[in-house]
């Protein structure tokens, strides 16, 4: 019998093979009490964000930083590029296969060398197929000084060909006791700057595709409203082309247009060094 | 350790892994389906218990004004006049707009909502702000896309503002969860303004349109000479 453990090499036999199924059994449970975490909705921004606060305009330190737009004096060098989803998130889907997180990346690349070309320093908010979270993104912006921030879209609706330029609803202004801006409404102070980029560039956009509205929109947008810098979405319509080619003659189109506007604000922006609102 | 001990520990590991090869993934699979199907079921439940206000026939037929897309231009939001029995219950009147709205025209392509989107509950604090919540669907179907969802939010704050003049704000849950977006983009962790000429600021203003647009779009003007249109049976 096999019980019979007078014999010792059975014994170890039994004491290994006994080990061996704890460990595999172990690592079963393991992954099985992963699985529903992972099935689960992501959670919103911590809680800690929201009660954060952003140093001002241009830093990702919470305290020991000049408030409002006043860290904007030294002028308009850094342009942080966001393109948008990522990652298991694919934001908008065409019947052809085409998404959205994969485009952007595309649009990010042309983008990129436009605004080089011009002079201006890149950051992306990801570079692979990620995604980090709005928080994430905002602050990677949020730590840059004299940086505006631009968020890459394809639309799944629209006028395909057409682009539009979203900044964000309108959010007063609220300051800390120590002139901290609220993590949660970092984009107050600079609606007035975010709003002459956006009608800057989408005035760029829409002499390049025609259809476009003229001046940019406005939506509540969620990525926009933590960045503490001029802040726009520019979504491209859209994945319901009936082929990829379509979007991506665009690319070349749109980034040559988005980085002209940036040109075009760069004075506005080096003017705006108290509180960041536009007269 | 002789050969013997070193064969049927390896035979012992490279069966784990073998086994562990085979059975993850099936096991994996089966955990999904699971959740699936009992998210699903969760959703059939919560349909059962809240359906539709119905309208009563009572109630005085007033001219309602709902938003949908325009047939001209499908990135703006048009009125269309719709004759209905509506309740003087702000609640009750806000469920009854708010559910025609989600039943849509009959030109499907007009729609700002989902289909399968369901209204879950819906009620008014004192202070003008209202809640509505909504089933899973207007999160997972609604088209993704800063316009799309902005249209989806535009839709219900201006078709209550136009029928339910004690909703001061909007604030949209999802399966009675505040969530951070709607499908990607628009922020629902704040309220949106709904009667904008009351005077009043949202308390959360993260997500409130600007004054004088809806979100993205500029609507024409309020006016009683929508274009009258027919319903979608749900």
């Amino acid at each position: 019998m096999l019980l019979d453990v007078g014999n010792s090499k059975r014994l170890r036999f039994l004491i290994i093979s006994g080990m061996t199924s704890l460990l595999f059994a172990g690592a079963v449970m393991a992954l099985v009490l992963q699985i529903p975490s992972q099935t689960q909705r992501p959670v919103a921004a911590s809680a800690s964000s929201s009660t954060s606060a952003v140093p001002g305009a241009q830093s990702g330190t919470p305290a020991g930083s000049l408030p409002g737009a006043q860290a904007t004096q030294g002028g308009l060098s850094v342009v942080a590029l966001d393109p948008a989803h990522g990652g298991t998130d694919l934001g908008a889907r065409g019947t052809g296969g085409i998404q959205e997180s994969e485009i952007v990346m595309e649009f990010a690349a042309q983008m990129r060398r436009a605004l080089e070309q011009q002079g201006f320093q890149v950051v992306q908010t990801r570079q692979g197929n990620d995604n980090p979270s709005f928080d994430d993104r905002s602050a990677i912006a949020n730590a840059q000084r004299g940086a505006i921030f631009i968020s890459l879209h394809i639309s799944s609706t629209g006028v395909p060909g057409t682009v539009r330029v979203y900044v964000n609803a309108d959010l007063p202004t609220v300051t800390t006791a120590n002139g901290l801006i609220p993590w949660d409404r970092a984009q107050a102070p600079f609606l007035g700057l975010s709003r002459k980029l956006g009608d800057l560039v989408q005035g760029m956009l829409t002499q390049q595709f025609k259809g476009s509205p003229d001046t940019a929109q406005t939506a509540a947008i969620r990525q926009l409203r933590t960045t503490a810098a001029p802040a726009i979405a520019v979504e491209v319509s859209s994945v319901v082309v009936n082929d990829r080619a379509d979007l991506d003659h665009m690319a070349p189109g749109v980034a040559d247009a988005v980085a002209r506007g940036v040109v075009a604000f760069k004075p506005s922006y080096v003017m705006a060094s108290t509180g960041g609102a536009l007269p | 350790m002789n050969e013997r001990w070193k064969f049927w520990l390896s035979a012992l590991l490279a069966f784990a892994v073998i086994g562990a090869a085979i059975f993850v993934p099936i096991l994996r699979r089966r955990m999904k389906r699971a959740a699936r199907l009992q998210q699903q079921s969760e959703e059939q439940a919560r349909r059962e218990l809240s359906q539709p206000i119905p309208m009563n026939p009572a109630d005085p037929r007033v001219k309602a004004r709902l938003f949908w897309l325009s047939g001209t231009d499908n990135s703006m939001l048009a009125p269309a006049v719709v004759e209905l029995p509506l309740s003087s219950d702000p609640v009750l009147r806000s469920k009854q707009v708010l559910n025609t709205l989600l039943a849509g025209p009959v030109d499907a392509e007009l729609r700002t909502l989902p289909p399968d989107a369901v209204l879950l509950a819906f009620y008014i604090l004192p202070d003008g702000t209202a809640i509505a919540d909504f089933s899973e669907a207007v999160a997972t179907s609604t088209p993704s896309g800063i316009a799309s969802e902005q249209l989806a939010v535009d839709s219900m704050a201006r078709t209550l503002e136009a029928n339910v003049p004690q909703v001061k704000r909007l604030k949209i849950l999802i399966h009675g969860q505040e969530v951070e977006t709607l499908a990607g983009h628009v922020d629902l962790t704040g309220t949106f303004v709904v009667n904008a000429g009351m005077g009043r600021t949202p308390t959360t203003p993260a997500a409130a349109p600007a004054a004088g647009k809806v979100g993205a779009l500029t609507l024409p003007p309020l006016t009683l000479n929508g274009s009258t249109v027919k319903l979608a049976q749900r």
